[in-house]
This record gives C-alpha cells, sequence and structure tokens, in this order.
C-alpha cells in the first residue's frame, strides 16, 4: 500500500476518546472496550507471542528516531538475573511537539494500558513514567489514572486475577531538554544531571542502574493495546507497510488552525497543512516547513510538492519525521531570525559534555547575531557550514557514534542549520 | 560538611512518612533525589543550602553530589522567586505567532531584566525554551496556568488583574 491516505475511510484511534468529557477517566476508557487487551494478553500465550505480534506489526517508535519496538524487546536479555524496567518516556520537550500532552491530558489510559502491555512483553514488574517537570496538570491527571488502576486491580499484585505484577511510579523531570534523550534520561531518573551515556551499551542490556532497560515514547505506548486487539495485520495495513499506523501530528507556526492531528502515517504534507490546519495564516504565502521538530531539516515550499508524512519519504528528501512536530512560516518569516532562533534554543539545551557540541552552538548564535544585525561577511557563511560540520559531522550509526559528539543532540544541532543556511541562501547572503 | 555561619539551620521535611513512601518506590536512594528536590521546593520556595545538606544524608550523597545535581535544571532555583512565576516562551513556534516583543514589554513595565525578581517579590519574568504548548502559541505561563494567544494587550491585562 502506498502512502496515500483516505480521510473519509481513517477512523481516528490514539484520538477517538478524545472528545468526550470523561475521556481520562478509567470509567470512559473502560466503557470504549478499554484493558480488554490487557486481559487479551493475559490470558493468552505469554510475553513472546506479545513480542511478536508487535513486531510483525512493524511499529516504528514514535519518540523521534524511528526504531522498530518489537525488535528493541527483543535486545531485552532473557536470562539476566537482574530487574528488569520500563520507561514511559513522557518528556516531550522538542520545540513545535505537544501530542504526548494530548494523549496524557485526555487518554492517559491508553497509554498506561500500553505500559502493561509493554512491561509484561519484557518481563518487568516496575515502570515508570518520566514526564516532563513543566507537565503540572498532565502529571496530576497521571497520578488519578494510575490510582484508578491499582484500585481496579490493572495494577499491582495479581492483576487481573494473573500471577502477574506490575509498580508504576510517576517520575516529574525538573526543566532540561537533554533529558528526553534517553540515556540522558537514565542519568536524570538515577538522580544526577541528565549527561547521555557513550554506547554501547544500549539501555536494553545495561540502562536504569545498570539493568536491561526499555524507553519507550508515550504515543508509541498508547499504539499498542490496539494492534493487540484487532491485530497487526490490521495495524500494518494503515500506510506505508515498512513505518506503518495511525500517526498524530502537531501543526504550529502559520497555519489558521493549529493543533494535534490524528491520521494515517504517509498522510500528505500539504493534507495536513491546508485542509486539517486550515491553510496559511493571512492568506500568506508558504515559504518553509520544519517537518519534525526544530532537530528536522528544513523544506522549502517547492520542497514539500508531493511529500508524504512517512520515515522514507521524509528521508527521500534528507530530513526526518522525527517528533513529527510540524513548524509552517510563511512567507514573512525572516529566515535568519529563524535560524538564529534554532541555535539559541540548542546553545541553551547542549548539555555541555562535548567540545564540539557546547562551543559550537555558542559560535553558531554569535556568527548568526551577526548576520542578523547585518554585520557580518560571506565568510562567516562558510564558518556555519564548518561549525556544524564540526558538531554533526561524521556519523556512523552502525557504529552508535553521532558525528564528533556523544548523542544525536549534535546532529540535531547540525542539520537543521546547515539546511537554513543551503536552501535560504539568497537571504542569508542579504544581510551583507 | 561545613554546617557552621549562614547555614547553621537545619531542614527537615514536614512530613517524614512522605519522604519514606518516596524512597520506598525507588530500588535506590539517590533515585529519590528529584521528587526530594520537588517536595523541598514545594515546602520552602527554593532550594537553600540546609536542604541540600539534608536531602544529601537522606539519599547517601556528598553535599556536592546534590549542588552538582540542582545546578543543571532549570526548574530548580537556589535563590528566592516572585509570588507569580511569569515565563514567556521563546521558541521558534511562538517566536513566529508574535512572541519576540514580550519579553521587551513586560521587563519595561515592571523595570527588571530577564531572570529577575521585582522588589516586591510580586513577580519574576523567565524567557524559557518551548512549553509543549505551541497549538497556543505565543505563551505565557504564570506558575502552572498557561495563558494563550498572549498580546502585549493581553499581557497588560493579565499583570493588572494579578496585581
Ligand atoms: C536530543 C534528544 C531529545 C529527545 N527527546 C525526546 C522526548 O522528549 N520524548 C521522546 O519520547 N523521545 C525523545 N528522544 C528520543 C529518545 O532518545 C528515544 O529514542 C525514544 O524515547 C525511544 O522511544 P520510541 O522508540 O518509542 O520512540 C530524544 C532524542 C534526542 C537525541
Ligand atoms: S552532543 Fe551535546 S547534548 Fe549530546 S552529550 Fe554531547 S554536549 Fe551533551
Ligand atoms: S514554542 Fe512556545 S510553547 Fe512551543
Amino acid at each position: 500500500m502506498t502512502g496515500h491516505s483516505d480521510p473519509a475511510r481513517f477512523e481516528p484511534v490514539l484520538t477517538r476518546d478524545v472528545h468526550l468529557q470523561d475521556s481520562h477517566t478509567l470509567r470512559t476508557y473502560v466503557k470504549g472496550g478499554g484493558y480488554a487487551s490487557l486481559n487479551k494478553i493475559l490470558k493468552g500465550g505469554g510475553p513472546d507471542d506479545v513480542t511478536q505480534e508487535i513486531k510483525a506489526s512493524n511499529l516504528r517508535g514514535r519518540g523521534g528516531a524511528g526504531f522498530p519496538t518489537g525488535k528493541k524487546w527483543e535486545f531485552v536479555p532473557k536470562d539476566s538475573p537482574k530487574p528488569k524496567y520500563l520507561i514511559c518516556n513522557a518528556d516531550e520537550s522538542e520545540p513545535g511537539t505537544f501530542k504526548d500532552r494530548l494523549i496524557m491530558n485526555k487518554a492517559p489510559h491508553r497509554m498506561l494500558e500500553g505500559m502493561i502491555i509493554a512491561s509484561y512483553a519484557i518481563d518487568c514488574h516496575k515502570a515508570f513514567i518520566y514526564i516532563r517537570g513543566e507537565f503540572y496538570k498532565e502529571y496530576k491527571i497521571l497520578e488519578g489514572a494510575v490510582g484508578e488502576a491499582y484500585e481496579a486491580n490493572l495494577l499491582g499484585e495479581n492483576i487481573s486475577g494473573s500471577d502477574y505484577h506490575l509498580d508504576v511510579v510517576i517520575h516529574r523531570g525538573a526543566g532540561a531538554y537533554i533529558c528526553g534523550e534517553e540515556t540522558g534520561l537514565l542519568e536524570s531518573l538515577e538522580g544526577k544531571r541528565g549527561w547521555p551515556r557513550i554506547r554501547p551499551p544500549f539501555p536494553a542490556v545495561a540502562g536504569y542502574l545498570a539493568c536491561p532497560t526499555v524507553v519507550q515514547n508515550v504515543e508509541t505506548l498508547a499504539c499498542l493495546p490496539d494492534i493487540i486487539d484487532r491485530g497487526s495485520g490490521w495495524f500494518k495495513s494503515i500506510g506505508p507497510e515498512q513505518g506503518p499506523g495511525p500517526k498524530l501530528f502537531c501543526l504550529s507556526g502559520s497555519v489558521n488552525n493549529p493543533g494535534v492531528y490524528e491520521a494515517p502515517m504517509g498522510v500528505p504534507l500539504s493534507e495536513l497543512i491546508y485542509d486539517f490546519g486550515g491553510g496559511i495564516d493571512g492568506g500568506k504565502a508558504l515559504k518553509a516547513v520544519l517537518p519534525g521538530g526544530v532537530s528536522s531539516a528544513v523544506l522549502t515550499a517547492e520542497g514539500i510538492e508531493g511529500l508524504n508524512m512517512d520515515f522514507e519519504s521524509l528521508a527521500a528528501r534528507h530530513t526526518i519525521l522525527g517528533s513529527a512536530g510540524i513548524i509552517v512560516m510563511d512567507e514573512s518569516v525572516n529566515m535568519v531570525n529563524a535560524c538564529l532562533n534554532l541555535a539559541r534554543f540548542f546553545a541553551q539545551e547542549s548539555c555541555g559534555q562535548c567540545t564540539p557540541c557546547r562551543e559550537g552552538t555558542v559560535w553558531l548564535v554569535q556568527i548568526l547575531t551577526r548576520l542578523f544585525r547585518g554585520n557580518a561577511q560571506r565568510k562567516d557563511i562558510d564558518l556555519i557550514l564548518d561549525v556544524t560540520e564540526n558538531i554533526g559531522g561524521l556519523s556512523d550509526l552502525s557504529q552508535g557514534s553521532y558525528g564528533k559528539t556523544l548523542c544525536p543532540f549534535g546532529e540535531a544541532v547540525a542539520w537543521p542549520v546547515r539546511s537554513f543556511v543551503e536552501k535560504f541562501q539568497d537571504e542569508f547572503a542579504a544581510t551583507f | 560538611m561545613n554546617e557552621k555561619g549562614a547555614n547553621d539551620q537545619t531542614f527537615r521535611f514536614r512530613n517524614p512518612s512522605q519522604v519514606e513512601n518516596i524512597l520506598s518506590q525507588y530500588p535506590d536512594r539517590r533515585s529519590a533525589l528529584l521528587p526530594l528536590l520537588h517536595m523541598a521546593t514545594a515546602e520552602a520556595g527554593y532550594i537553600t543550602q540546609p536542604i541540600i545538606n539534608a536531602v544529601a544524608r537522606i539519599v547517601e550523597a556528598h553535599p556536592s553530589e546534590i549542588m552538582e545535581t540542582v545546578s543543571f535544571y532549570s526548574m530548580l532555583h537556589t535563590a528566592p522567586k516572585g509570588e507569580f512565576i511569569l515565563q514567556i516562551c521563546q521558541t521558534l513556534p511562538c517566536s513566529i505567532r508574535g512572541a519576540d516583543n514580550l519579553v521587551d514589554h513586560l521587563c519595561e513595565r515592571l523595570s527588571i531584566q530577564p531572570g529577575e525578581t521585582t522588589k516586591d517579590g510580586k513577580f519574576t519574568v523567565m524567557k524559557v525554551e518551548c512549553l509543549g504548548a505551541c497549538d497556543i502559541a505565543p505563551l505565557v505561563q504564570v506558575n502552572n496556568d498557561h495563558h494563550e494567544k498572549m498580546t502585549v494587550e493581553k499581557l497588560d491585562k493579565l499583570l493588572k488583574s494579578l496585581s
């Protein structure tokens, strides 16, 4: 199947209850069929069956990297004497992204059921929700949902009369973008500053307290109940087979109706902007789009023509689906200023551990500030490209090496900054 | 541990059983650090040296290790803040929708710089990065509440309602 979508036939999955007043309550979730999947697996053929079903669905992580979920679970060593941990990554801090917040607010039990299913599959008995510190309202809602689940014996000892037990702890972050990166998150959960770790070992082998740990995004987990309920074949039939499923897209910036929209993976970007988003604010012309948060390479108006929103289609245009935070820029947005804004964000949020990232991001801010103020020279453009090469060049993902830095943040700086300079050269050159 | 001078008061959590409850949720003591620091902030307003010393004893770490963690996180403050913390989002989606002049306007109205607190202890202005609510940009967060689609006029009204 191609990425072509038919909105008339697609029925929302992740957001199907969110219009209901009490969609966050256990009662409403159960009324809509919630927790049936949990009961199904508890009576079913065991953890391996669950892993195989998820693997067969081709579900890929929704947190940014798009790693196949079932495959990640298979990396967890079965014979380890150590406890295993599942962590729900609810740190959502990628600029332009606010989809996980919607799930936490309106469908916390869908996420929680997904957590229990994933924990069961990897033989975990203690799971954590690492929630962004600023999300206080969402924290309170999750606290309520977890409480309800304990009371209904969906958490705790002998869940639904089975011999499976699971505890869930909600852990609040304290303000640091890098704690969304899974190894930074682990350090933070261990009570330290969120400095990403050298890989290998990968978290699935040695994560939280050096125990096997699976870190999974909120939306990824929220996909699980329906895969168990309707089968991997159903899931795989939605959008492109190699990275299918229902998907949440966040629209922000110069659109008439910013918001979170659910569509099949592979929905055309133009459909999201013009149909769901109601078109460009004030009837202005479209200039540029960041398709996957500020860590993705920017696309021009011509560059989005015929573009479908799925992992492969975006990779073919040298950018990423990332967090699916689509930031739309109209003709009045100054590209030098936009690029400076990103650079400032990255300089602010670099954890400071690697020299190219810590110092390079500050240089970028200085050079871009010069450009923005009109006192730069042509060689400053080359300097920007040099600095980005220094921070994010030489990646070899097969070796777990992210350019010249410890974590993918380095590339997340280099790609977008470089893409702005290359694709809007004239506008940059016009400043001197 | 230096407990002399300005830091000679000791800090005790109001509810020791809550401390025990937090510790019991984690496999090791150090993991309880962020929840304990959040609780201390809720009780004392900001993180003082006596709090750092007390928490260090609880999680069995050196106070300097606790300080190292505290200094990493933007939500953990080591100085008092105003009654209302006005957080102005600066990041691209908010900037595109007109956030750029909000901070300047606010600072001019209150005669302070970003990061500072008014003399009466009422307002602190902070420039912050994306708060995950770009659908209602430009965003201003006051303590735990979102104020959406901010303009200079709405900001003035908001200030008045808080004064
Ligand atoms: C700088 C950086 C920030 C990240 N922030 C988040 C985040 O806020 N939420 C998230 O789920 N994943 C984030 N990730 C991705 C995580 O490292 C990890 O891949 C993800 O949580 C795995 O879950 P998934 O496979 O379900 O997507 C970030 C990665 C990087 C490099
Ligand atoms: S790349 Fe940047 S954010 Fe990542 S570990 Fe290095 S300094 Fe920290
Ligand atoms: S950019 Fe301001 S809330 Fe996201």
